[in-house]
């Protein structure tokens, strides 16, 4: 048994490590190292844990027991996981974190005294409060990020699922989450507890379902912001400060993903939030579709544009995960080198479902990371490009955001991929992107569509080229 | 008057808000996906109230509802440690620089 000083001591050691950790993130070449210490600021917590309980009963082996069970099922899954579910994978990692949260406030609901909070009915009133927080924002998390989870899976559908007199019941059940948790305070009533999980569950459904497929990268990091504080109040209900500073920092982490992510394309959080996007655009600019012709070609013609370019610059988007199309694009990259064309890629912030989404599936194709631009760094190089290959993108694309204020993403950063001499458009039809908007791009002079799927598209180019 | 500890649990709190916020904003988006999954696995530190919990039984009863929880609690962020931290390994481990050729 060691002193609560002591412990508190190697806590914040811990909480340091993992400030650290995120710190290597800052390039490639440090992110390793930051990584490795996160790890060993996890087996430091974990052990003073055990060192400051130091009473190590037959109840020890139980412990190490769940341990393993649950680090053999995340062991298992780390290595089986393509890289393409990534997002799956981070969103049904939140809602673990959530309901963790909320296991813990529940099991110091109901044993306080384990945790020194004081005992049944006469719980502190301060780590009441904390405890209520931590329980609530936890059971938003998860519940949220099941529905994330469902919608990126597939299972459930992407669409945003709106009906009438959504906000006002989100609005009322966000007050009535508040005044339960007074009521548990001033009457430490069980059944108030109880109910504010419940209805904290089912605003964490009700908030994401009206949330649209392509705006899940907001919605992720949103969700990796909850985790955090859901940490927090629990940190604080527990008086630890690895607890605190995690939670923390990775609320903000959060916060700040959504940020940019919002950023990227040109709207407030709270537009977001409400959701709902996309499903009310389409009905206007489905109305007048004429029919604008279109240049199209096949591997052959986009093969001859390519080995008569100078410099090419690849523009991936989701489309491009969902064909697995991130080898084939490798390999295509790899034959354009050996005829000395200079080639890079371009990533928007938002392509894909995921902050840096497209960066890791590039990095999977073994793809150097230095031949990978965002947005800002690139998008003077259109003008100098001779051929644009976009690939799975559309919106981010998308000239309108520039030029017509009555678009709905009018406003929102794009990549000027219309500047290229000659631009390859994989798709395969000319159906509008998510946010139901036509391409000004499709018809442009200088641009050829290819039809097809992204990868056989671009095996095909491959062939052509060789 | 002393100051209640409270106090200064909210002053980490506050001060790791601020540093989190210029870490994160320092990292390079290319890495915004392993930032996501590990902060997944340092989120699941969650893991020492858990064990606290399951722990918190007396000596006759190592299984009670209370515990139970904690015990559950335990495998879950179990799962997320291991993933998170494992799964960023993997992906940090895909990014490489460009080869010198020749």
């Amino acid at each position: 048994m060691i002193s609560a000083n002591f412990s508190a001591i190697f806590y914040l050691v811990s909480g340091v490590l993992f400030i650290l950790a995120l710190r290597g993130l800052s390039s490639p070449e440090t992110s390793r190292q930051g990584n490795f210490f996160g790890i060993i600021g996890m087996i430091i917590a974990i052990t003073v844990t055990f060192l400051s309980i130091g009473n190590f009963s037959n109840g020890f082996v139980y412990v190490l027991i769940f341990l393993l069970i649950g680090g053999l099922i995340g062991a298992f899954i780390a290595y089986k996981i393509p890289m393409t579910a990534m997002p799956e994978l981070v969103a049904g990692f939140h809602s673990l974190v959530g309901l963790a949260a909320v296991f813990v406030a529940i099991s110091a609901f109901l044993n306080p005294e384990a945790f020194n909070l004081g005992s049944p009915g006469k719980i502190k009133l301060g780590s009441l409060i904390e405890m209520s927080i931590g329980a609530a924002v936890g059971a938003i998390t998860f519940s949220g990020s099941i529905i994330a989870f469902l919608k990126l899976q597939g299972i459930m559908s992407g669409a945003p699922i709106t009906f009438k007199g959504q906000h006002p019941l989100n609005a009322l059940i966000l007050i009535s989450i508040i005044i339960l948790i007074y009521l548990l305070c001033s009457t430490q009533s069980s059944n108030f507890f109880w109910i504010l999980l419940a209805i904290s569950f089912l605003i964490g459904f009700l908030l994401i379902i009206p949330i649209g497929g392509a705006d899940m990268p907001v919605v992720i990091s949103m969700l990796n912001s909850y985790s955090g504080w859901a940490a927090a109040g629990i940190g604080f209900t527990l008086e630890n400060s690895a607890l605190i500073i995690t939670g923390a920092l990775v609320g903000s982490s959060g916060a700040i993903l959504s940020y940019i992510m919002c950023k990227g394309m040109n709207r407030s959080f709270f537009n977001v939030i409400l959701g709902g996007f996309g499903a009310t655009e389409q009905s206007s600019s489905t109305q007048n579709k004429e029919q604008k012709p279109v240049k199209s070609g096949n591997a052959d013609d986009a093969a001859f544009l390519m080995k008569n370019a100078s410099s090419v610059i690849i523009v991936p988007g989701y489309g491009m995960a969902v064909a697995q199309a991130q080898h084939a694009l490798r390999e295509m990259v790899d034959t354009l080198k050996k005829n000395d064309i200079k080639v890079s890629y371009a990533i928007h912030p938002v392509a894909g479902r995921m902050p840096g989404h497209m960066n890791v599936l590039l990095a999977e194709a073994n793809v150097p990371y230095d031949e990978v631009f965002e947005l800002e760094e690139i998008n003077n190089d259109f003008a100098n490009a001779d051929v644009a290959y976009v690939i799975g993108a559309n919106d981010v694309t998308n000239p309108v955001a520039k030029t017509d204020p009555q678009s709905p993403i009018y406003g929102m950063p794009v990549l000027d991929v219309e500047k290229c001499k000659s631009v390859l458009f994989v798709k395969r039809s000319l159906s509008p992107g998510y946010a139901g908007i036509d391409n000004d791009l499709f018809y442009k002079e200088n641009t050829l569509m290819l039809f097809g799927d992204a990868k056989k598209m671009t095996e095909e180019i491959i062939k052509n080229l060789g | 008057m002393e100051i209640d500890p409270f106090i200064f649990r909210l002053s980490i709190f506050i001060l790791s808000i601020f540093v989190g916020y210029y870490v994160v904003w320092s990292v390079t988006p290319s890495l915004h996906t392993p930032l996501m999954s590990v902060t997944n696995a340092i989120s699941s530190v969650i893991i020492v109230g858990a064990i606290i919990a399951a722990l918190a039984g007396n000596s006759d009863s190592i299984f009670n509802t209370s515990s139970i929880f904690g015990f559950l609690a335990i495998s879950l962020a179990a799962i997320n440690i291991f993933g998170g931290f494992l799964v960023t390994q993997r992906m940090l481990a895909m990014y490489k620089k460009k080869k010198k050729d020749k």
